[in-house]
Parts: C-alpha cells; sequence; structure tokens
C-alpha cells in the first residue's frame, strides 16, 4: 500500500494543510510519498522532508500560476501503483483532485474528517448537520481532499529523501491572466488560533473596523458571514460556513451573527464559541459557550478597552 | 454559442436535515412532502448563463438535469428564468458525481455546446465535484469558484474566488465553469414566466440508453449527527464574559 499526498505550498513555503493531509494518510497506513508539484516545489522539497510519515519526496517543478489541470497531471504522472492520493486542502487541490479522479475512473471523497481504516472514512454532508460514514470499494484507487482542521499536524521530526518526480506537459488550455491577493496583517483564517467574527449585527464598516482592531489584539484572525460580505461589509476571503471557508480555532467569538445552518456549518468545530448578539432567541445561543445578550458593536467597543 | 447549464433538485438549503436515530438514513428521505429546490449554486449558474444569452454572447441556454421524473420542476424553474429548453436524463437510481458528470458527459457528446456552467457544490452531498469531473472527462479547462465570466475573442475569461484573493484565467473553448455565489443575483421567477416556461420543450432520455456507467462506487454505511456540544452559559456582561475566557475557558 503507498499513499501519494499531494501537497498545499505557496512560495517555497509549505501550508499547515499539507501536514494535516500527511496525518490522515498515515492514519490510512502508510508508507507516504509526499508529491511536492508547482512553481518553486523544489524550494518546498527540504521542509515537507521533514513531516512525520513521510517516506520521499518527489518534487515537479512546473511554470508559474499553474492551472488545476496542470496540478492534476503531475498527479497522474506521478501516482501509478498507489491506493490512494490524499490532497491537502488548497484551492488548487481542490479543483484538481476531482479531475483526477474521473480520469481515474474513481468515485472521490472530498473534505474527509476522519480516517477509520484504509478504506473507511468519514466526512459531512448537508452543512455539516450529518456525518456520513463511507466504505470505499477495495482494489480501487481511493482518491480524495482531507480537511484540515479535522487532523493535528504531522510533526517535523523526518528526514525523508527528496527526489525529483515525474514531470507532465503543462495543460494549455488555461492561461494565467492576473490575480489579486489580499495580503493580511491578520493570522490565516484557516489556521489561526483564535477568530473574530462579523455579521449583520456589527451594521456597518466601523463595526468592522472595530472587529480588526480587537482582532489585532487577541492576535485574531477576522472572519464574516455571507450577508456581512454580501453587504460589502467584509471582502469574499472573510466568509465563514458552508461555501466559506470552514475554521475550527480554539476561541470563535460571533459578533452580531444569527447563526444560520450555513455559517454554522464553518466554525461548529470551534473549542470555545463565543456569541454575542442582542436577539436572546438566535439561533447562535444553541452552540455557544457563553452568550451575551447585548448590542454586538458597543461589545466590541467595550472589549477592545477591557482588553 | 451554445451554452449548457446543469442542475440539481435538492432539499431546500431552509430545511435542517437529520441523521435517523439508527444511522440508516436521513428523515427526508423517501418524504416527498420536504421542500426541494433548484440547488443555489445552479440558480446562479442559471442566471449567469442567461445572462451570456441577453447580453448577446450566447444564443442558447440549454438546462440540464440527471435524476428523477420530479426533476422536470427543477428544469421549469431554469426555464422560467430564461434556459431556452430541457433535458431530463431519467433515473431513479442513486447517482454519484462521477456518473453524473459520465451522464452530463454523453449530453455533451449529443448537444456540443461551447461552454457548460454547473454550480460549485450541491447542497446536500456537499461534493463540489462534478464541473472538474466533467471538464476531465471532455479534456477542457475547468474556471473553479467562479466569480465572473466573460466571453470575449473566443475564449471563457473567468475569475475564480482562491482563498485570499481572485485569479483571472483565460481558458479555451469548450469550458466548464462552477458558479461561486458572487457570480450573479439570481432573478425571481415569476407566475407569468412560470407559464411561459410550461410552453418550452423538455426532452426526457433515459439515462440506461447513454451506455455510461454510473452506478455508484462509494456506501455510506451509516448517517451520524455531528459530535453534541455541551449547553453553553450566558453571561451578564462584557467584563463576566472576560473573567469567564480567562479563568474557566483559559482562552485569553
Amino acid at each position: 500500500m503507498t499513499i501519494l499526498v499531494v501537497a498545499d505550498f505557496e512560495e517555497g513555503s509549505l501550508k499547515a494543510s499539507t501536514a494535516s493531509a500527511v496525518a490522515a494518510a498515515s492514519l490510512a497506513g502508510g508508507p507516504v510519498t509526499l508529491l511536492v508539484a508547482g512553481h518553486g516545489a523544489e524550494g518546498a522539497g527540504p521542509e515537507a522532508s521533514k513531516l512525520h510519515g513521510v517516506e520521499r519526496v518527489l518534487a515537479v517543478e512546473t511554470p508559474e500560476h499553474p492551472s488545476p489541470e496542470t496540478i492534476a497531471a503531475q498527479v497522474l504522472a506521478n501516482c501509478g501503483g498507489c491506493s490512494h492520493i490524499f490532497f491537502a486542502m488548497s484551492f488548487l487541490n481542490r479543483a484538481a483532485m476531482p479531475r483526477v479522479a474521473a480520469k481515474l475512473g474513481v468515485s472521490p471523497l472530498s473534505e474527509v474528517s476522519a480516517v477509520l481504516g484504509p478504506h473507511t472514512f468519514r466526512r459531512a454532508i448537508y452543512a455539516g448537520g450529518v456525518i456520513t460514514t463511507v466504505q470505499c470499494p477495495e482494489g480501487a484507487v481511493v482518491v480524495a481532499t482531507v480537511r484540515t482542521t479535522s487532523f493535528e499536524p504531522a510533526a517535523a521530526d523526518g528526514a525523508a529523501a527528496v527526489a525529483p518526480g515525474a514531470a507532465a506537459p503543462a495543460f494549455e488550455g488555461s492561461v494565467f491572466v492576473t490575480s489579486d491577493v489580499k495580503k493580511s496583517d491578520r493570522p490565516e483564517l484557516l489556521t489561526a488560533k483564535r477568530v473574530v467574527a462579523g455579521g449583520q449585527g456589527l451594521e456597518d464598516a466601523a463595526g468592522f473596523q472595530a472587529l480588526d482592531r480587537l482582532a489585532a489584539k487577541l492576535g485574531a484572525a477576522v472572519g464574516a458571514t455571507r450577508v456581512a460580505v454580501d453587504a460589502g461589509l467584509a471582502p469574499n476571503e472573510w466568509q465563514v460556513g458552508q461555501t466559506g471557508k470552514i475554521v475550527a480555532p480554539d476561541l470563535y467569538m460571533a459578533f452580531g451573527i444569527s447563526g444560520a445552518l450555513q455559517h454554522l456549518a464553518g466554525m461548529m468545530g470551534s473549542k470555545v464559541i463565543v456569541a454575542v448578539n442582542k436577539d436572546p432567541e438566535a439561533p447562535i445561543f444553541e452552540v455557544c459557550d457563553y452568550g451575551l445578550v447585548a448590542d454586538a458593536k458597543e461589545s466590541v467597543a467595550e472589549l477592545l478597552k477591557a482588553l | 454559442m451554445k451554452v449548457l447549464v446543469a442542475v440539481k433538485r435538492v432539499v431546500d438549503y431552509n430545511v435542517k436535515v437529520h441523521a435517523l436515530a439508527d444511522g440508516s438514513g436521513l428523515d427526508v428521505d423517501g418524504k416527498p412532502a420536504v421542500r426541494r429546490s433548484l440547488n443555489p449554486f445552479d440558480e446562479i449558474a442559471v442566471e449567469a448563463s442567461v445572462h451570456l444569452k441577453e447580453t448577446g454572447a450566447a444564443d442558447e441556454v440549454v438546462a440540464v438535469s440527471v435524476g428523477e421524473a420530479k426533476a422536470v420542476d427543477t428544469l421549469r424553474v431554469a426555464l422560467a428564468m430564461g434556459a431556452d429548453r430541457g433535458i431530463l436524463v431519467h433515473t431513479d437510481a442513486k447517482t454519484e458525481p462521477l456518473g453524473v458528470a459520465r451522464l452530463l458527459k454523453a449530453v455533451v457528446d449529443r448537444e456540443k455546446p461551447d461552454l457548460v456552467a454547473v454550480g460549485k457544490q450541491a447542497i446536500d452531498d456537499d461534493a463540489g465535484q462534478t464541473g472538474a469531473m466533467l471538464a476531465a472527462l471532455m479534456d477542457a479547462p475547468f474556471g473553479a469558484n467562479a466569480n465572473s465570466v466573460e466571453l470575449k475573442d473566443g475564449a471563457l475569461y473567468v475569475s475564480s474566488q482562491t482563498v485570499d484573493g481572485t485569479e483571472l484565467r483565460k481558458l479555451s473553448l469548450p469550458a466548464v465553469f462552477a458558479a461561486d455565489l458572487r457570480l450573479a443575483e439570481p432573478r425571481y421567477v415569476t407566475l407569468p414566466s412560470m407559464m411561459k416556461a410550461r410552453r418550452k420543450p423538455v426532452e426526457t432520455i433515459e439515462a440506461e440508453t447513454f451506455g455510461a456507467d454510473f452506478a455508484p462506487q462509494l456506501k455510506i454505511t451509516r448517517y451520524d449527527a455531528p459530535p453534541a456540544r455541551k449547553a453553553g452559559v450566558m453571561v451578564g456582561s462584557v467584563a463576566e464574559l472576560v473573567e469567564k475566557l480567562r479563568c474557566e475557558a483559559k482562552v485569553l
């Protein structure tokens, strides 16, 4: 049994999702071959070789801004004989994974949240309202993305060898034009230990500016609801929920968030949930550890003074 | 220019779905009374497709759905929104995204669209796989999480929502794109448009006639509720909240 893990990295540095995917792969059996494919792959090799459970690292360099199709081609060129292919969650891998599965003719699993055995996994459906246990057929390759927040990242105490992987030609039908990346001083939302999030109850841009100051004070990332993003109060990248990001920090503070199912899907795994909302009937109070019925905006201001 | 848009009939997003106590299924299984709707992301894909027609970039929009006979209702919504005709690939069997992608590929081979629009995920299985799989079977490029699309110079310009921003790519045609939330604001379906949609053609094709293998490969052995959270406490003030977070939860 050989397990291929497809890394997520940026600018020659691995993302936390890669260590989580390696951890999931080790639970499925191992040994793990880590495929680092993309632009700057060789630079990420040394870091990749340290992840616990990784037996070897294959590095495949691609042109800048590879398409999902190009990543899928590199995976297909390197997955011969593999029993499993796990993709660390990222924008690119999420799109590349089904392409690989379709080319292999297997039904894949999106966002595996638990590994019960080499062919048995758990994953959420219906916005996290139901957890399914899924049995993959033995003898077929298991293809899956791994939910980052569900697995404790593998430690960096290994020493695997790095070798060049097989390189497939880049896919020509998808050409990068431009990108607009929002750089923030705050920690990354997906891996932050603390998240402060705002909804409609923060009312306006000033409310979100105050929330951002609170985030700075707490060393937290900022999240938002769909309603807040739709209203232009927060950028798309901040959206937490079924269709945004799934987070599971130690502390999640929800200000002026009612707690729609679609939002809860993105933060129910948080260790401690705090809800501040002026509506005592808001569903968010049913899932919080600490609730405060109060004006969200005023509470953020008070917290800024108190901390 | 022809656009094919794939739509799925799902349990309405406002319905809270639960696992049965014995883990054997879902409380909505086999209950026709539970409200079903057009998957919200597919609604956005239909809107974007119809918009391409209204702006002259596309000539025809064909809506396609794979599933039970009732999915015709879903196709009618797409027609009421402005799609020209519908195709139901009929099967009562359970399907997975790979099987659906294979059936859609058969429809693509017949219809030869320049562009295929899908929603980025269905809110029931939350898989987010079908569009990318269809693109793979077509050997075509895929525009993931599209928050804007433009047809220009015989190519599709797609802006995708990434983890930390957006990325604009130029895709050769035919291409597949998956609608994200902010691609378009779906129009309201009016009664007159619904009446008009009833006169638009909907063709039913039995899935088996395509000769594609759409049998499920995965087996769901259990359905469970997510782990319950212990009941929380209400505090009376920000000061009390800070005290609890510091001394009790020890997260500050």
